[in-house]
């Protein structure tokens, strides 16, 4: 049963737009929005006129290497003389993105949101990783001279060893989004490539390698969001945000078993059970488990309740998650294949899943009829799970 | 097929340096953190060889790293308990690049570590631990997995050359066959 019951307004997804996703664009971060939110706008037949609020998100600051990057994308995501809000929780940002700007309309203050991820990580250089060294606790983490790839791969390597997962496992994720990519227009790491070519490249730190790693990317994406009758009005194929949920979990991530993301179960856990869903292996058609690493799409695929505990692995050996599959996983390409400027890569998901629900992904549709569809990302120190639910 | 149209244009690095009006910056800016009510106390603890956590009244957990409030029952933590710093890898890794991912000469070995403390189930989802390198295991003992679950203890720094800080502990080493700590 549905318990959104406190709800004012149903709220629907009524347009989606992204640019090009690569490692270095000339755009500058604002044109980034502005491009996105433009395309957003034009595929929902609306203009800025017909916006009652903005929300914007994105990641650290330092990344783009402008603080309140929020006051600084507002005039490009539109939010001028409006209400407008930032939305910043990690690498969860992209889809807390949509999660705001669902209880924007859904508490009846605005019946319109432009709703926008944008990130530019290709302005800090080398290379953005040393930027990631402001993330750590400067007390107890800092002094080890820690690489944001460390905690990841003592992610994986504590899931490898209580599910029993080979790196060949969980190359297949690489393999499979890679793929998928390849008919995805904005895609910057699209490619065919072999479980070999992902065990053969750069080791970083095992068990982490290159190819488990989606790339650093420039990007900008935008979902408008309307209230029912809004929606209804100026689409016969509204996609309805049907459940949203958020959670972190402790800061403290040495203190806790990263061999499942409990944030994230919780957080769908919320999300199901405003979107009346009790047994989500068997009710969602088609899912875009965030997947910055290879093992975080089987991590986040067993969060979802998608499959149980250490089952992932098993079931995408089998084709289970293929566009083909049972249940499609990634089917645009994901963050491994199309790309991951952060806060703008989970819009992208979520993206994805509203054109997959209204039959319009071309060459990536998915095989079997879809209803039912979940997007989640996950960030800060491994903490944050932030989920959306939509259905047609 | 959506979308439709992806704007943007892609550029080489060797584009950018070409472009007129890129402008170079790096920042400077320098801080000093105080390291709190609880770390100060836990970073005497190392000096003088060692590991502190504090009690929470209310759950019985020994936390450590300590903090002042226990953040399950969001109460004030109350006395300080020594633990004996020896405990079990829970996962491990090999790192062959630093922190601005330039590749190590030497790759580390990183791991977590469940300590032995009072107040936590044996196989409890959250419990107490830290952080940190592990010395006298190899590359293969990560890759083989030998090395989760290995019992372990802070290798310390001798004491001159400790400062109160989380490098006091140089590292975490296997415990010998039948040492007991
Ligand atoms: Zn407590």
């Amino acid at each position: 049963m549905k318990s959104n019951i406190f709800v004012k307004d149903k709220v629907a997804i009524v347009g989606a737009g992204l640019t090009l996703f690569r490692r270095r664009l000339l755009e500058t971060p604002r044109e980034l929005a502005w491009e996105a939110s433009r395309e957003a706008l034009s595929s929902a037949g609306l203009t800025l006129k017909d916006i009652d609020c903005i929300v914007v998100g994105s990641a650290p600051d330092a990344f783009d290497g402008i603080h309140m990057k929020g006051e600084y994308l507002a005039d490009g995501s539109g939010g001028f003389n409006k209400p407008v809000v930032r939305v910043f929780v990690g690498g969860g940002t992209g889809v807390m993105v949509p999660v705001v700007a669902w209880w924007h309309v859904a508490s009846g203050l605005c019946k319109t949101v432009l709703a926008v991820g944008e990130e530019k990580m290709s302005h800090a250089y080398p290379h953005p990783q040393g930027v990631f060294a402001y993330i750590w606790d400067p007390i107890l983490e800092r002094p080890l001279g820690p690489n944001l790839i460390w905690i990841f791969a003592l992610e994986m390597r504590r899931y490898m060893h209580v599910c029993n997962a080979s790196k060949e496992d969980i190359a297949l994720v690489s393999v499979k989004n890679k793929r998928n990519a390849l008919d995805h227009p904005a895609a910057q790491a699209a490619a065919k490539i072999t479980v070999d070519d992902v065990l053969k490249s750069e080791v970083l730190v095992w068990p982490v390698q290159l190819l488990d790693i989606s790339p650093v990317s420039d990007g900008a994406a935008a979902l408008v969001l309307a209230s029912e009758s809004v929606a209804r009005r100026v689409t016969d194929t509204p996609v309805w945000v049907e459940g949203i949920g958020f959670t972190l979990d402790n800061t403290h991530w040495y203190n806790r078993d990263l061999a499942y993301p409990r944030y994230l179960e919780y957080a769908a856990r919320m999300a199901y059970k405003m979107a009346g869903i009790e047994r989500p292996w068997k009710e969602i058609d088609v899912a875009e488990p965030y997947d910055p690493f290879d093992y975080k799409e089987l991590h986040h695929i067993e969060g979802l309740m998608l499959a149980r505990r250490c089952e992932a692995p098993k079931l995408l050996k089998e084709g289970y998650f293929d566009r083909s599959g049972e249940l499609p996983t990634s089917p645009g390409g994901g963050l491994l294949g199309v790309g991951n400027p952060i806060a703008a890569a989970g819009v992208m998901k979520v993206a994805e899943l509203f054109w997959q629900l209204r039959y319009e992904a071309g060459a990536r549709q998915v095989k079997k009829p879809v209803h039912k569809a979940v997007a989640n990302a996950w960030g800060d120190l491994m903490q944050a799970g932030t989920v959306v639910v939509l259905s047609t | 097929m959506k979308p439709e149209r992806v704007p943007g244009r892609y550029i080489r690095e060797e584009d950018l340096r070409r472009l007129p009006g890129v402008i170079e910056y790096t920042p400077t800016a320098r801080y000093s953190y105080s390291a709190g009510q609880a770390l100060s106390e836990f970073l005497r603890g190392l000096k003088d060889g060692r590991i502190l956590g504090k009690l929470c009244p209310s759950c019985r957990r020994v936390l450590v790293p300590p903090r002042v409030y226990c953040e399950f029952c969001f109460t004030p933590t109350t006395e300080w308990v020594e633990v004996t710093g020896a405990g079990r890898v829970e996962t491990a890794v090999t790192s062959y690049i630093g922190a601005a991912r330039e590749r190590l000469e030497k790759p580390e070995i990183i791991g977590v570590i469940r300590l032995d403390a009072p107040g936590h189930a044996e196989n409890s989802f959250d419990f107490a631990g830290l952080f940190h390198k592990l010395c006298g295991v190899t590359e293969d003992d990560v890759k083989s997995g030998r090395v989760i679950g290995m019992r372990v203890k802070p290798r310390w720094k001798p004491v001159h050359e400790r400062m109160g800080s989380i490098l006091d502990i140089e590292c975490f080493e296997p415990l010998q066959p039948r040492e007991v700590v």
